[in-house]
């Protein structure tokens, strides 16, 4: 048998599918600028402004009471502040609305999950395609073709979360059933069957184990990577913010004291003094 | 190379290639592997499964790679590494199938052993190891992978989408060189590389020739009369020679349908939506489900448990018998039959077993208890002898000739005889070709009339039948000269639905002692039905609730041993509970969950010597290996209890 030509190994680059057209950290998506926010007398931000980069990951951090998820719910509209003003992919708005927020491609999940236990997971996560849904109510009740095959895409974007989630497991098993680890995975699959350009996550890794906050972090950071979605999360473990964040923002007392990659704000001596106290 | 013997070879089936291109003339519209993925059932066609084997072999060999290299396959089990096996196979390689459990350390010593410069792995997990292997295995060059997911921005790695594509232009630019590659193997060739799972010492690379497996899988898909109709759920890992067999090798002789699951968590589902007919599990599975079972049916309404109860009644009288188509009185008959409309048939769909005409079981002893529940509601559970080292192949239960303590008589084909000293050998076709670069190795274990040693302790009886008592070099003797079977104590012990593992010793010793692990999943759920609150498996295994429940268990093995003839002096009168779940992460078990007997004699000899000395507790230090590759240290102070022993009944009596 005459020798062959041995085909020098192919870069991946050329072979594979092209690399995607986000190269990691774009330009600004979400601003929010002078925020400041009060219930009653109490003022639980004040003058609070940052930006949001397209494709990286932000994190929130700050003792207990800093304002962290009320910054979230100004964000995506739950909450309207009294001053400053949030730019959205170059909309500029002094008040967000939940459903406009949800309509233009910012997703949450909830510190305190928020999920329908009675209902499959299959089913939790559908309701996160409600938005999407064109057909009414009476046609998919009759499941005519149009709604049928309309129930048959969102289903297969369903599915990849699933897969996506390793979650094939748990598909028809009512939610209330399945360990706190894995609601929490279901809770971020209802957020991304939005499919989200933002995803806002409340402590996701909160009450969680080591080996389950290890596979939190994995599927943040894969959909980061692998759709490239913006995310902006809470945490309180500070290893897992150092390991995963690009930038990091601290709140203390519903201000802003620090700003950075996890390298400057380690050395940030406000930072330092707000989770030390200030006489360390 | 001659006209007329190309056509010889392509016409002779006795190679997996040349098979699988039978396969795709002859039933290309046949499904050959079904996938589930995303929720739905893939299937492939004999045609299509042939199509891309060729486009992964030409792809590979645009690559470089060539006649008599190997090809490491490292996945759970998915379509397109079986496919790699045969493209592989296609080009004259040897495809290595290593365990996917495995950590990257595990991974050096086959790597390197086995010179591997080409990895074709599922996904992630399996490059991240391999990346890390690699630097110390300095022959590795070409890594493929199946899943992108996270693999984004890796450097030089190639997914199998690619290297097919690269395979197809290679095709069209080369036509002919595909078959004539085909046609250039032979049946003595070397068609895979299985390792053992080496219970001692380092792994051996076994080596099968095509033959070999042919005569096995032949041997046994006619010996139950399987066709291309068959169904089969391959879950088990590619790198064991029972899923070699019964999957890839049985699959393209007869033509027969295989099945991955979605993941490893949904076994069960997906069996129950394939409904296999025809299924291989290792005894611990069949027990994994009964202890489901068990655990349903405590929880099951008073109702339901009674009709339960009663029905296991008559299916233990009388449900084997009917299977074996014995008589049987008719009235037993006709409680038999209502049983299965209640019970046994609703328990067989459950288990995903209601299509099922043949199962078997391997690999380890089945507990004699364990199996006659199988085969009592209705499944033709029967039990297999072999080897790695004989492709999986050497004894087999014919239907309507099983007894629960034999494996069978020898397979077609196979040649069986007991040395002297109580050693299994077997002579045939399906022996290993050699142990890979061991020549000693292979030497010590065939011998010069062709037979091989088993290593394991077994007697023919009067029917012809094999009974495998126990590893040759685990049996021993009691200090009173009585026999000392471990393996066969400790299969009793764990039909028991709460004991997940034991391990016996008592070699050389005045008594019988043993080491017991609780199952957490069925003993967490009686201890939450007492409202016996617990913090996890240390804490359970030392409750003295937990204690005396293990003592129920370990007594009533003590019952049935002491009216076995020669088996009174093996009662258990002392035993523990461990603090920890034997684990492969921790070496105490192989990767096909074998009790490492010796090591754990070694890393627990403190309890062991409590356990003699008398002592009622033991402090002891543990290490473990946590799944990301760290380890800790786990102290305990272990409780050791009595158990109750009778005296030998008189031979009158047994």
């Amino acid at each position: 048998m005459a020798s062959l030509p041995v085909q020098a190994l192919p870069a991946s680059k050329r072979l594979d599918e092209p690399p995607p057209a986000h190269t990691r950290i774009g330009p600004v998506i979400l601003s929010v600028a002078n925020i400041s926010l009060d219930f009653g007398g109490v003022r639980a931000i004040s003058d609070v402004s940052f930006d949001v980069r397209e494709h990286e990951v932000l994190a929130i951090i700050g003792p207990n009471g800093a304002g962290k998820s009320s910054m979230l719910n100004v964000i995506n509209g739950v909450y309207h502040a009294q001053q400053g003003r949030i730019r959205f992919k170059d909309r500029e708005f002094a008040a967000m609305q939940p459903h406009r927020a949800a309509a233009m491609g910012i997703a949450r999940t909830f510190q305190n999950l928020a999920l329908f236990k009675g209902m499959s997971v299959l089913d939790n996560i559908m309701t996160g395609r409600n938005m999407k849904m064109r057909t009414g109510i009476l046609a998919q009740a009759l499941r005519v073709g149009p709604a049928e095959r309309e129930e048959m895409r969102h289903r297969e974007v369903v599915e990849h979360i699933i897969d996506f989630l390793e979650i094939q497991a748990y598909r028809k098993t009512p939610v209330g059933r399945l360990a706190y680890g894995l609601q929490k995975r279901v809770d971020l699959g209802r957020a991304l069957a939005l499919e989200p350009e933002v995803l806002l996550l409340d402590e996701p890794m909160a009450g969680m184990n080591v080996e389950e906050k290890q596979d939190m972090c994995r599927f943040i950071l894969d959909v980061n990577e692998q759709y490239g979605t913006t995310i902006v999360l809470i945490e309180h473990d500070m290893g897992v913010v150092m390991d995963i964040s690009d930038r990091i923002v601290v709140l203390d007392y519903g201000r802003k004291i620090g700003d950075g990659t996890p390298g400057e704000v380690r050395g940030n001596r406000a930072v330092i003094d707000a989770y030390l106290g200030a006489t360390h | 190379m001659g006209a007329l013997r190309e056509e010889d070879m392509t016409s002779a089936l006795d190679t997996f290639p040349r098979l699988l291109l039978r396969n795709a003339a002859e039933r290309g519209n046949h499904p050959a592997v079904r996938e589930k993925d995303l929720g739905i059932w893939q299937a492939w066609t004999w045609a299509e499964a042939a199509d891309e084997v060729r486009a992964l072999a030409c792809g590979l060999a645009a690559q470089g790679f060539r006649r008599g290299m190997h090809l490491a396959i490292i996945g759970d089990n998915r379509p397109r590494l079986y496919w790699a096996m045969a493209a592989a196979q296609a080009l004259g390689g040897v495809p290595v199938p290593m365990y996917q459990d495995a950590p990257a350390a595990e991974f050096t010593f086959v790597l390197n052993d086995a010179e591997i410069a080409y990895a074709i792995v599922e996904d992630q997990e399996q490059v991240d190891k391999l990346l890390e292997a690699k630097a110390t295995v300095s022959s590795l060059a070409y890594i493929y992978y199946d899943d992108p997911r996270g693999l984004r921005n890796y450097e030089g790695l190639v997914s199998i989408d690619a290297l097919q594509a690269l395979g197809r232009d290679y095709d069209r630019a080369h036509p002919g060189f595909y078959d004539t590659e085909i046609a250039a193997g032979d049946t003595d060739d070397v068609c895979v590389m299985l390792y053992t799972s080496g219970t001692t010492g380092k792994p051996k690379g076994v080596c099968h020739s095509h033959r070999a497996f042919i005569v096995a899988g032949g041997g046994a898909a006619e010996f139950d009369g399987l066709t291309d109709r068959d169904s089969m759920l391959s879950y088990l890992p590619m790198a064991w020679v029972g899923d070699h067999l019964f999957s890839y090798v049985q699959s393209l002789i007869t033509g027969f349908t295989i099945n991955c699951p979605e993941s490893a968590d949904t076994v069960l589902t997906d069996m129950r939506e394939i409904g296999p007919t025809y299924y291989f599990a290792p005894p611990r599975i069949f027990e994994n489900l009964l202890t489901q079972v068990t655990i349903r049916m405590e929880d099951a309404s008073r109702v339901k448990q009674w009709l339960y109860a009663a029905c296991m009644r008559v299916a233990r009288r009388c449900g084997a018998e009917i299977l074996e188509r014995r008589p049987v009185p008719l009235h037993d008959r006709v409680l038999y039959a209502l049983g299965d409309v209640a019970i046994y048939g609703p328990l067989r769909n459950m288990l995903g077993m209601s299509r099922l005409r043949v199962a078997y079981t391997a690999g380890a002893a089945i507990g004699p208890d364990l199996f006659r529940f199988y085969r009592s509601i209705g499944i033709n559970l029967k039990q297999l002898y072999g080897l790695t080292e004989t492709c999986a192949y050497g004894c087999l239960q014919p239907n309507g000739g099983v007894r629960l303590e034999t494996v069978g008589p020898p397979a077609p084909n196979v040649e069986l005889k007991i040395a002297d000293n109580g050693e299994v050998l077997l002579r045939g076709a399906m022996l290993l070709k050699e142990y890979y670069k061991q020549p000693d190795a292979t030497k010590e274990s065939i011998d010069a009339d062709g037979w091989f040693h088993t290593g394991d302790a077994g007697l023919i009886d009067a029917g012809g039948h094999v009974k495998i008592i126990d590893r040759a070099k685990d049996v021993g003797k009691l200090a009173t000269g009585a026999i000392f079977a471990p393996n066969y104590l400790e299969n009793k012990l764990k039909f028991f639905p709460h004991v997940k593992e034991a391990v016996a010793f008592g070699n050389g010793r005045d008594f019988v002692c043993a080491f017991i692990n609780i199952d957490i999943g069925s003993v967490g759920n009686w201890a939450e039905r007492r409202g016996l609150p617990y913090s996890g498996y240390g804490d359970l295994a030392a409750k003295p609730e937990v204690y005396d429940l293990v003592r129920q268990c370990v007594e009533q093995v003590n019952a049935d041993l002491a009216v076995e003839p020669g088996l009174a002096d093996s009662q258990v009168r002392r035993f523990l509970i461990l603090h920890k779940d034997l684990d492969p992460d921790d070496d105490e078990l192989t990767r096909t969950r074998k009790v490492r007997r010796r090591f754990i004699a070694e890393k627990y000899a403190v309890l062991v010597e409590a356990l003699y000395a008398g002592r009622n507790v033991q402090h002891i230090d543990t290490m473990v290996k946590f799944e990301d590759g760290r380890s800790g240290m786990v102290s305990a102070d272990l409780r050791i209890e009595d158990a109750k022993v009778l005296p030998a009944q008189s031979m009158k009596a047994a």
